[in-house]
């Protein structure tokens, strides 16, 4: 071990990040699990990002922890470690080494001379020898590999073994076997460690208390868990990474909380549709006859939705979709993420068309904001898209505990019942319109006074046919204005603009962590900028406040053409020229240095 | 635009249903397809059944997708919601609206460009579901709206008016539904109300999804000589494979019909079917013998007609998922929101 590693130790500790390269299908993934647990258990500000392969078992998989004291978790783009367990991407592992960083694998094979850096320290466990001798059968081998290796790491990075051991009491309750041999592998990697390398490394963990009333979430979870506290009673969806645990989650959540504890059944009914198209058919006809109602799909299935999409926003019908993002276009990386459905969802269908977005930046975002959806939806009648993301769907975030206000009423938007269908000399289906352009809709089985034929043709004020100009741009231009109304119900931008700098930096959904971590990272390079994290679409008038007080805007999103960007330029007045972007659209979720990148090389222009 | 208003004047002595009502309030809007189309025929016999039936007006739900027969949903059950789709994706609008209001009674109407080629895929799910409802294929073998280009279930060597024929092989959704597990399949003739207006009868009281596949010329496109689907051909054509009666659960079975050889089905409801004509050997529940049946009568170029297959025993919709009975739309919110206090448990921690 190089002592001048420690020289500067104090400045690692809390503060670095370390990346686990193995291969898919091994369970590699509970022994990152165990390990990012124990940091968030010992109180440290932690991400875990998981980076899989569109596969089951054999190609390459990484996860990546970031610890940060200061709650700057977003991706890395060096480590500080790297636990390179792949022989098929040790050389690119090992390149995104930091310079005087460490390198652990496993020797129980030679590692290449052309792997070998200068300036990164190799720590060599021989782990699948240990595993050879210590378990039988090659499935356990391979399993308590991975654990022995996480041993290692509790070793090298400090973590509390009380707290790693609390962690596999809890995992394995009940299945003593299990958590023994658990125990046995993490105490082999453990005591190797010790007995063969200084230790910890100068990137280790400290207890803190920063986590404190936190919790552990995928953003996933938490949408479905806000679907179910929000009152959706119809789910209906086509299996698509990576929004399939949002579904899957639903569902679990529903079969806990939703059945009838008389009769045993069911106050919910999970629809798994033949496609996309059917999934969204599903949901405009629940919605239609009056249940809250929801799908939950990713790029390709807002492809395949489209057209009924417009329907529902022609012929004015609440309607959910969550939207969990992921790198397009056509079939793309499924697994990688990106933010590049926002111009499709937001002019989804052909015709004339404008729709509602939300765009929640965490889970507990995820969470909340599925009951605006649903209000949304139900308040306009039209569908509300909330775009999430991988990242935010499928990782687990540290997030606040989630709350909910017990006195929350769902808006169910003006639905005529069968009494006030009484007192009316007649019913049209779009007229009167309120302030907000929205007429009162019915549904069926209520009453025969407030009968009305559904269509997506054209169609008058009174819900007939039609093929007059007049009478189609009638309903057609309220659309118009009813889309404009919902600008000041949309969750409001989060602002910080204390630096008063004439640079703006405005972004969306998972870009936050990293743009924020920036804005301090550039402050120190004495580039200030006020900050701008738009939360949906149409866009309010503290948006466009924010786009005139600033001379230049940067526009930080995680897309190839600037979707953001240009839905700014198109739907408020900001000159375009203004604008510029930053974007990162590789697939890995974006990082500080990213943004710090971009914005000075625009500012040094 | 000025709708064509179906003049309202009900005659004193019309004959009322349970609910008080004449056939004259299970009535639509005033037709606007060709004079003489096939699709106005089965609107006359859905609007009968209906009346008869006795559901109240609000309860009904009218789906279809697009074309022709997707415009009927306008022409029946003024008092009743409609929803007029996107093409082929009636099944699934109606699967969320049935999801959703368990109560309703859905009536889809679609066509077979609707049903055979653009929304094929979802009907075979519709089927495997089980959603209950009336489903009516007005089949009549051309695109209508789009003036006359041959549909899935155009026969083969049938020809258009210029003459062409057809070489592609015909899709038959009783076929279809037989291999995938419909649970009520028949086909009727638009010409021949008297047969329809039982079966829409049955498939009203069916626990699961009724199917009734009704040849339905069109008399702009393919009522000419050398069409398989024309009023003539169809005629010619027809064997009633099976003759039923509809009986109410609270009527008692007329002694004036003769049960011997009557084959009677009980239905979920109470309802009684009794099949009065069979071909020796035919049991409407017994999937393979219907498929043998049928096959053969193919064989022999016959159009079949008739309740053609029923099974009342097996799980519609919500059976299979253990639904409330209450319709999801009417169960209160506090019924459905676990409250703060359930997210103790929730994430990490």
């Amino acid at each position: 071990m190089a002592a001048e590693h420690f020289e500067n130790s104090r400045s690692k500790v809390n503060d670095f990040a370390l990346k686990l390269a193995n291969v898919n299908g091994t369970g590699s993934s509970s022994a990152n699990n165990l390990l990012m647990r124990s940091i968030f258990r010992m109180g440290v500000p932690v991400s875990g990002k998981n980076l899989f392969p569109s596969n089951i078992q054999g190609l390459p998989t990484w996860y990546e922890i970031r610890v940060n004291r200061d709650g700057h978790v977003a991706r890395a783009r060096e480590y500080d470690l790297m636990v390179a367990m792949n022989g098929q991407t040790y050389a690119r592992d090992i390149a995104e080494v930091a310079g005087g960083g460490f390198t652990m694998y496993d020797s129980s094979w030679p590692l290449g001379r052309d792997l070998i850096r200068e300036d990164v320290t190799y720590l060599g466990v021989p782990l699948a020898e240990m595993c050879n001798d210590e378990f039988r059968g090659p499935r356990e081998r391979i399993l308590m590999k991975n654990i022995a290796c996480a041993g290692a790491l509790v070793a090298m990075l400090g973590i509390d073994m009380n707290v790693i051991a609390q962690l596999l009491t809890e995992q394995f309750a009940g299945k003593d076997r299990l958590r023994e041999s658990n125990q046995r592998a993490l105490r082999l990697g453990h005591d190797f460690a010790t007995q063969h390398f200084e230790y910890p490394l100068p990137c280790r963990i400290e207890a803190m208390d920063a986590t404190q009333g936190s919790i552990l979430i995928d953003g996933n979870t938490a949408a479905a868990l806000g679907c179910v506290f929000a009152g959706a009673t119809v789910a209906a969806w086509y299996p698509i990474t990576p929004s399939t645990s949002l579904m899957d989650a639903f569902a679990k959540y529903c079969a806990k909380f939703r059945r009838d504890p008389e009769t045993g059944r069911n106050n919910y009914l999970v629809l798994q549709a033949e496609d996309e198209l059917a999934a969204i058919g599903m949901v405009l006809g629940a919605s239609w006859a009056g249940a809250r109602a929801f799908t939950s799909t990713s790029g390709p299935g807002i492809s395949l939705m489209q057209e009924l999409l417009g329907m529902g926003y022609y012929a004015e019908i609440p309607a959910v979709v969550f939207d969990v993002q992921r790198v397009g276009p056509s079939t793309g990386m499924p697994t990688r993420v990106q933010q590049a459905d926002i111009l499709v969802c937001a002019y989804a269908s052909h015709g004339d068309t404008k729709h509602v977005l939300l765009f929640p930046a965490s889970p507990a975002e995820c969470f909340a904001m599925a009951a605006n959806a649903f209000d949304l939806a139900d308040r306009f009648q039209t569908p509300v898209f909330v775009l999430s993301d991988l990242d935010i769907g499928m990782n687990d975030w540290v997030s606040p505990a989630l709350e909910w206000d017990d006195a929350y009423v769902p808006d169910r938007g003006r639905v005529l019942d069968a009494g006030e269908l009484r007192e009316l000399e007649v019913y049209h289906r779009y007229e009167p319109a309120d302030a907000e352009s929205v007429a009162a809709r019915t549904l069926p089985g209520v009453s025969e006074l407030g009968a009305y034929f559904t269509r997506g043709s054209g169609h008058t004020i009174e819900g007939a046919y039609t093929e007059y100009p007049e009478e189609y741009q009638a309903v057609l231009d309220r659309l118009a204005r009813k889309h404009t109304a919902v600008a000041e119900h949309i969750p409001a931008p989060v602002v910080d603009d204390h630096a008063h700098a004439p640079l703006g930096i405005v972004t969306l959904g998972s870009c936050e962590l990293a743009v924020l971590e920036a804005v301090e990272l550039l402050a120190k390079r004495d580039i200030a900028a006020d900050y701008m994290r738009v939360r949906g679409f149409p866009f309010g008038a503290a948006v466009r406040a924010f786009l005139e007080a600033h001379e230049t805007i940067v526009v930080v999103e995680q897309n190839r053409d600037g979707q953001l960007r240009t839905l700014l330029t198109l739907e408020t007045p900001v000159p375009k020229e203004k604008l510029r972007s930053v974007l990162a659209y590789g697939g890995y979720p974006l990082s500080a240095e990213d943004v710090v990148d971009g914005v000075t090389k625009i500012q040094e222009a | 635009m000025p709708s064509i208003v179906k003049p309202m004047v009900t005659h004193p002595g019309l004959e009322r249903n349970a609910l008080g009502l004449s056939i004259r309030d299970y009535e639509g809007g005033m037709s606007t397809l060709c004079a003489g189309c096939g699709h106005d025929s089965v609107t006359a016999a859905i609007t009968h059944a209906l009346w008869e039936s006795g559901t109240p007006p609000h309860m009904i739900a009218k789906l279809s997708g697009i074309g022709c027969s997707a415009k009927t949903a306008a022409y029946f059950a003024r008092g009743a919601h409609g929803f007029n789709g996107c093409h082929g994706r009636m099944p699934p609008i109606a699967t969320g609206a049935s999801a959703a209001n368990r109560d309703l009674l859905c009536i889809g109407i679609s066509g077979d460009g609707d049903s055979l080629s653009i929304g094929l895929g979802h009907l075979a799910h519709l089927v495997r579901r089980n959603v209950r409802m009336v489903y009516v294929i007005e089949n009549n073998g051309v695109y209508g709206l789009t003036k006359g280009q041959f549909s899935a279930s155009a026969d083969v060597g049938s020809t258009t008016k210029r003459g062409e024929a057809n070489h592609l092989q015909p899709i038959d959704p009783i076929f279809l539904g037989l291999s995938v597990g419909a649970t009520f399949l028949a086909r009727g003739f638009s010409g021949d109300k008297r047969q329809l207006v039982p079966i829409f009868r049955a498939a009203m009281a069916h626990r699961g999804l009724a199917i009734i596949d009704v040849i339905s010329p069109c008399v702009t496109f393919n009522d000419h000589e050398g069409s398989t689907k024309s009023y003539l051909f169809t005629r010619q054509h027809d064997v009633q494979m099976t003759v039923t009666d509809f009986v109410p659960p609270a009527e008692e079975i007329s002694a004036t019909i003769p049960d011997e050889g009557v084959v009677s089905i009980p239905m979920h409801d109470g309802a009684t079917l009794r099949f009065r004509t069979v071909p020796d050997g035919y049991d409407p529940t017994d999937r393979m013998a219907v498929i043998e049946h049928l096959l053969s009568a193919r064989g022999r170029g016959e159009i079949v007609t008739g309740l053609l297959y029923i099974d009342e025993q097996s799980s519609d919709l919500h059976e299979l998922g253990n639904t409330t009975y209450r319709p999801l739309t009417q169960v209160p919110y506090d019924k459905l929101c676990p409250g703060s206090a359930a997210l103790a448990g929730v994430g990490f921690r």
